[in-house]
């Protein structure tokens, strides 16, 4: 299954901004948690996760720290915010909206059947 | 590290990431960041059993087209390369042909600005006569700034709506200019003469944004693209005057008279011409004197901090009033818009990421020492309106300290936050770019509203 490129864009900013609300993570870590709960559906552009990153942190939506391990490479590690979780209820709240409302017609199946157009004196 | 690669893996590393530093819209700790990120994913996939090499590439396959990263970060970092916006103008053709068809066309609205001016000399409107200086007066910022909206109108390829929002506006301010009864000599003709510009000014601007002029980051392109188009004009003006002082006196010895063709031609249509001119060299030579606007401001914050300081020092010391009258007001505001210059080119060069330093607090000095000199002015000019009634002059420049007085005070309010760790910076950056909706109401206000407000006196 292919999720188009819309629904990928537009799922990102909840997505990232839920697994940071799980605690501190950084780039990859990230990508890799949205590739498992989505059991591989989800597919991102690798590089594209870091410009929401910096576009969340500019807003104050997260923080983000360098942490330099004892050896090995340094890392950018970003933390959610009180402004960030606030944003992440607001958009649950949204989501929760769109989710309710595709179920409803997904359920409703057979009920919104789709009207016959009339049979103008056509006789089978 | 997991890589069991060895040096042909990080050779392949090295490559990469000189690839990515030659991209300006990837900084340092951008590249460091992506490169950990590429390393992880090698990491994993020759965990999987794959060979290095085969890892590298299925790696830097995932990250993604580096022209389309680069995009995604020049969007988010503009204050890095604003000049992004021109992407949408010449991606097309080779570099050298596109700018040099840049250039012929940026040649072209030059000189139709400088002719634009002249043409109402062919319907015998005379600059130097009475009635034409009149006429030019009232217009000077059509001239000016229409061919400049018209050029990046052109150069932003802006939809056919936008294009009728801004000839709207235009035609608006050439009816407010024109149709009023107001003689030139009245207040409200001179406040009107000095604030269309401004108004069309920020139309030129939804013209520069493409007609983005909702976008936040568009608005601060704006805002840099001013401070940095002012730089420019002046430059080419202190030329213009070279010039014209060689011009006037090589004539003048061979014994022509060469002043009615500099004061009605050289000058005015040089003037004209140098709008477009000066525009055009923003964008293209952004890399010569790269962002020249918040270099100054970095120099003349810490002098303008201390003579404020002094200031107010000598206010408390001698308790000397300040004694006011119109002229001390319009100081006042000129002092405040300084002020504002000076915190808003701080802003557009500022990383919104870096942490709150040094250079930071003194800004926050500055607004605040301006703010108390400003709350004294204006309690000591109010007396003044009280006993003598309001005027067009004095009620344009009470507006004007109050405008500009609102957005200092929430400024320091949110600086304070941002110093206190408790704002982020984006949201000073947001309030600065929202406010430019109340600078043009405003003008629009003293052009169109304050003639019959003021019975055209």
């Amino acid at each position: 299954m292919h999720i188009t490129k819309d629904l990928v864009a537009a799922s990102a900013t909840p997505l990232v901004l839920g697994i940071l609300a799980e605690g501190e993570s950084y780039g990859y870590a990230i990508l890799k948690q949205v590739n498992e709960l989505s059991g591989g559906h989800l597919e991102w552009t690798d590089g594209l996760l870091y410009p929401l990153l910096h576009r969340l942190e500019r807003l104050g939506h997260v923080e983000a720290t360098w942490h330099t391990p004892v050896e090995g490479r340094r890392r950018k590690y970003y933390r959610i915010t009180d402004q960030g979780l606030k944003e992440l209820a607001e958009q649950r709240r949204q989501w929760a909206a769109v989710v309710d409302t595709l179920r409803g017609v997904w359920n409703a199946g057979t009920a919104l059947r789709p009207i016959p157009a009339p049979a103008w004196g056509v006789t089978g | 590290m997991t890589v069991d690669s060895g040096s042909d893996l990080e050779k392949q590393i090295a490559e990469w990431r000189a690839y990515m530093r030659r991209r300006r819209e990837l900084h340092q700790p951008d590249a460091e960041e992506l490169e950990d990120h590429l390393r992880d994913r090698i990491a994993e996939l020759t965990a999987a059993g794959l060979h290095s090499d085969e890892a590298f590439l299925i790696a830097v396959k995932r990250m993604g087209s580096l022209d389309e990263l680069s995009r995604e970060f020049a969007r988010e970092h503009s204050e890095r390369l604003w000049k992004q916006l021109v992407l949408t103008g010449d991606d097309t053709g080779t570099p050298a042909a596109g700018a040099r068809r840049d250039l012929l066309i940026m040649i072209a609205f030059a000189v139709g600005a400088a002719l634009a001016f002249k043409v109402p000399a062919l319907f015998g409107v005379d600059i130097s006569d009475n009635s034409g200086g009149d006429f030019y007066l009232r217009n000077f910022g059509l001239f000016a700034l229409a061919p400049l909206a018209a050029y990046f109108a052109w150069r932003r390829r802006v939809s056919p709506g936008v294009l009728g929002v801004l000839a709207a506006l235009f035609a608006l301010g050439a009816v407010a200019a024109n149709a009023y009864p107001t003689a030139i000599e009245s207040q409200t003709a001179v406040l009107a003469a000095i604030h269309l510009p401004i108004a069309l000014w920020l139309v030129v601007g939804v013209a520069y944004a493409g007609g983005e002029w909702r976008s936040d980051r568009r608005r601060m392109d704006f805002i840099r693209f001013t401070g940095e188009w002012l730089i420019y004009f002046v430059l080419i003006a202190l030329g213009g005057g070279v010039l014209t002082a060689f011009t006037v006196n090589i004539f003048s010895a061979i014994g022509l008279d060469a002043e009615t063709f500099v004061g009605s031609w050289l000058v005015p249509c040089g003037a004209m011409a140098a709008v477009v001119v000066a525009a055009w060299l923003v964008e293209a030579k952004q890399s010569v004197i790269e962002n020249m606007a918040p270099v100054l401001t970095r120099v003349f914050t810490p002098l303008f901090t201390v003579t404020l300081l002094v200031l107010l020092g000598a206010i408390a010391w001698t308790s000397n009033g300040i004694d006011v009258d119109r002229d001390v007001l319009i100081i006042f505001d000129l002092l405040l818009v300084v002020v504002l210059g000076l915190l808003l080119y701080a802003i557009s060069a500022r990383d919104p990421a870096a942490r709150p330093g040094i250079f930071d607090k003194l800004q926050l000095a500055l607004v605040l020492s301006a703010l108390v000199i400003d709350v004294l002015v204006l309690a000591a000019i109010t007396g003044r309106i009280t006993e003598f009634g309001f005027t067009a002059n004095k009620t344009a420049a009470l507006g004007e300290n109050i405008v500009l007085l609102a957005n200092l005070s929430w400024s320091a309010w949110l600086f304070l936050g941002f110093i206190r760790g408790r704002l982020p910076f984006g949201r000073l950056e947001q309030w600065q770019t929202r406010y430019l909706v109340v600078y043009a109401a405003w003008a629009w206000i003293v052009v169109l509203a304050f003639p019959p407000l003021f019975g055209f006196a």
